[in-house]
């Protein structure tokens, strides 16, 4: 039990902190924040699983988080007949044409092992290859992104259960993560970093720029929940029972029979954003603990002893017969599979996919700050660093807000220094973050919550 | 005729400014390979150190404009460089006795000094977003042009103009002072040579009784004014908007590693060659052939291998390739 005090202590707090803000601000503010906190706590699993496992460093979180939300696009939504059959078969062919690309590369790589110009062979395979589909593909997507150009425009997605593509969505990233780690893995540390960062930049600019697929920068809005919707929950009775029950005390105050109607409509609007919020929390709560349960017993199982040996002295772990190769590409598709979960959980959460928002910052250097803040190499830190670095992330900008009025209190309100500090306290939140990280680097090396492996 | 009016075009819209932009990617990547060879981490905080030196010289640039200092038909920007590159070496040698120097004296992983980066990062940018704001800003002054279209048009009597911004002029020709003199510093001084020799073997370095205080001070400072220059001629030419540089940190990195990290020359080198691929496989050569081609040969379409938005894409494909089949780069960098 002692061993797990702090661990208690820090969760506490930071549970305290969320029934602050949901005190003090709103609880529909605090239920947001607590999702992505969630949403952010898996995607720091699966940072910690690559980095605190087995010590590879991935930069690419970004593109498997894209590739997450576009897997949620491509599974929920309703498919547009009418793009299918303007241009469908375009896009199948070119599709066909793809993986025999990839499958005559493989041969190409088979069967010409020694030759010399296997290279130029392998390049004008590519070229022709490139151009052929091009051209097939162009008829196909001039015609699907006529169709209907300011709603669909695009193929549209298969229209199933949106549950169903959080599976998808990490079975995107695994694929993405199993060419990116045959690319790369052989790579130094750093340069790993490196390339994963911008093999993902290149992912998330092809989303961002084949408006056939998911519609680009125009976004596609009004995605499928896995929970009901605020505007149903507030004509349907029993929703609005339950919630004159539980405010009787506060209805009964009023004495006219129209201001109490409209309290309670008030009432029943606030609460049902609230209990939309509930759900995705229990859905994402259930996710969190289940892939908790599974991290730790590997981290206990031989398999994780076998991931830390490699980790600690790659050479000797090797030289123990250890396929290590082999196991860190295993570790970069597991990481990046959960990774890609959240990113499905995360624009199943928003209800819409904007592949203009995934930027490094946020997507990959806030979430690996959350990873050394929390604790490198243990489960429960890396996700308590996902709720600590969130929180601070949100909430960066009022408490700056703060500072700076407490500080500048005897200025007057047409101070220029004041006015203008006032109008950048959003940008402290990159302050914090940095100076956060600067220091829990500096003093505290392993994080809020260290690695601690005790063998039974 | 014709064939000198393809030539033109081509000139006007793919090399000059591929020059250009291959200049201000160099400085950068440079910059990231000498810290990568002395220092000996991935610098993450690039692009935000290029820019921090370059909101210096805006900064100072506006002052020097309210005061009405200028140098005619040159930027105001080129007389506060040097106050930039100052305020900007102070700023990164107070970064390293606070930061780096920690993790260097205990022989940290390269791994978290580049983590430690991330971090120095994070804290640049919020300095600049509060001193300075988000915003897109211009701060070029002075003559605009060097040549205009219609000048050229009427000098030669050809069909396309050829147009030379003084931005583009003045790039080209500081990097190649600064480059020279940066190559003749390595190569020739002792101290330069000392340097190489820090970054080839540091214990050998160290033995033969090379302060290395003094190596790491100077690459901070030479480092202060590559970043600075470079993001001054890029602000110049384009425009300073803190996002858009650290952004610029990716082809930056594509071009030291694409070079040989570690290896100032190609760095250099690998610069033209991320700028020259990004712009040659984008621009739509469709005009370019109907001069060339006879009439029924003409294109209807682009002839564009890639839109112009997959720009960054394709430098980090080459970036790829070159992993794949030379892993220590075109020009022989340090074993990865």
């Amino acid at each position: 039990m002692r061993n797990y005090l702090n661990i208690i202590t820090a969760y506490s707090i930071m549970l305290f902190l969320i029934i602050i803000v949901g005190i003090f601000q709103s609880w529909s503010i605090a239920l947001s924040i607590l999702n992505y906190c969630l949403i952010s706590a898996v995607m720091t699993m699966g940072a910690n699983i690559q980095w605190g496992y087995a010590g590879l460093i991935n930069f690419g979180i970004m593109g498997y988080t894209a590739l997450g939300g576009l897997a949620v696009v491509l599974v929920s939504v309703a498919p547009v007949p009418e793009a299918w059959s303007a241009g469908g078969a375009n896009m199948l062919i070119s599709l066909f044409l793809i993986i025999a690309l990839v499958f005559s590369i493989r041969l190409i790589l088979k069967k010409y092992k020694n030759n010399k110009y296997k290279n130029y062979l392998i390049a004008l395979t590519i070229i022709l290859g490139i151009i052929l589909i091009r051209i097939i593909a162009s008829h196909g997507i001039e015609a699907i992104e006529a169709v209907n150009p300011a709603k669909t425009g695009f193929l549209g997605g298969l229209g199933m259960p949106v549950l169903f593509s959080w599976i998808v969505g990490a079975l995107f990233a695994a694929g993405l993560a199993f060419v990116i780690g045959k690319i790369a893995l052989g790579l130094r540390a750093d340069y790993l970093a490196i390339a994963t960062l911008l093999i993902a930049e290149i992912v998330v600019s092809i989303i961002k720029h084949e408006d056939w697929l998911a519609r680009g920068v125009k976004n596609v809005i009004g995605l499928k929940r896995p929970v009901p919707y605020e505007i149903n929950l507030q004509t349907s009775p029993w929703f609005i029972n339950l919630i004159e029950k539980l405010n009787q005390g506060k209805l009964n105050l009023v004495s006219s029979f129209a201001e109490k109607k409209d309290l309670l409509n008030q009432l029943v609007i606030d609460a049902s954003s609230v209990y939309v919020k509930l759900c995705m929390t229990g859905l994402f709560l259930t996710v969190v603990i289940i892939l908790l349960i599974i991290t730790q017993k590997a981290l206990y199982s031989p398999w994780g002893r076998k991931m830390r040996a490699i980790r600690d002295n790659e050479t000797a772990a090797g030289a123990m017969g250890k396929n290590v190769v082999k196991e860190h590409l295993l570790i970069f598709i597991l990481g990046s599979a959960i990774v890609g979960l959240a990113g499905a959980m995360m624009v199943t959460n928003d209800g819409l996919f904007t592949p203009g928002s995934y930027r490094p910052m946020r997507y990959t250097f806030v979430i690996w700050v959350m990873v050394i803040v929390g604790g490198t190499g243990n489960n429960f830190g890396a996700i308590l660093g996902g709720f600590v670095v969130w929180f601070l992330w949100v909430e960066a900008a009022p408490i700056a807000l703060f500072l700076i009025n407490f500080f500048t209190a005897h200025l007057d309100e047409t101070n220029a220094i004041k006015a203008h500090l006032v109008e950048s306290a959003p940008y402290f939140r990159f302050l914090m973050i940095g100076v956060g990280l600067l220091v829990i680097m500096r003093y505290r090396p392993k994080g809020l919550i260290p690695e601690k492996i005790n063998i039974k | 005729m014709e064939f000198l009016n393809a030539l033109v075009l081509l000139l006007n819209y793919t090399i000059i400014p591929a020059v250009t932009y291959g200049s201000q990617l160099a400085l950068g990547a440079i910059f990231v390979t000498l810290i990568y060879g002395v220092l000996r981490f991935a610098n993450f905080a690039t692009g935000d150190m290029m820019s921090f030196g370059t909101m210096f010289a805006v900064l100072l640039t506006y002052y020097f404009q309210s005061i009405g200092i200028g140098i005619g038909i040159l930027p105001t920007a080129l007389i506060t460089l040097p106050f930039a590159i100052i305020a900007m070496i102070f700023y990164m040698l107070f970064i390293d006795k606070f930061v780096f120097k920690y993790y260097r004296v205990s022989k940290s992983a390269p791994v978290q000094l580049a983590m430690v980066s991330v971090g120095v990062m994070f804290v640049t940018q919020a300095i600049i977003r509060i001193i300075i704001g988000p915003f897109d800003r211009r701060f070029m002054d002075g003559e605009k042009f060097i040549l205009k279209a219609s000048e050229f048009k009427e000098m030669t009597g050809l069909n396309e103009g050829l147009t030379i911004k003084s931005t583009q002029a003045i790039t080209v020709v500081v990097t190649i002072v600064l480059v020279s003199i940066l190559f003749w510093f390595l190569n020739k001084t002792k101290t330069g040579t000392s340097m190489r020799a820090y970054s080839d073997n540091e214990d050998l370095a160290l033995l033969s009784g090379i302060d290395p205080k003094k190596i790491v001070m100077l690459t901070w400072i030479i480092a202060g004014c590559l970043a600075t220059i470079g993001g001054v001629l890029y602000g110049l030419d384009k425009s300073y908007k803190p996002f858009v540089y650290f952004n610029n940190m990716l082809p930056i990195f594509a071009a030291a590693i694409v070079g040989g990290i570690g290896n100032p020359f190609g760095a250099f080198l690998g610069g033209y060659v991320i700028a020259f691929a990004e712009i040659f496989v984008t621009y739509a050569y469709k005009k370019f052939f109907t001069y060339l081609l006879p009439e029924f040969l003409e294109p209807d379409s682009l002839v564009q291998l890639l839109s112009t938005d997959y720009k960054f894409a394709v430098s980090f494909s080459i970036l790829v390739i070159v992993l794949l089949f030379r892993p220590s780069g075109i020009f022989e960098g340090k074993k990865i």
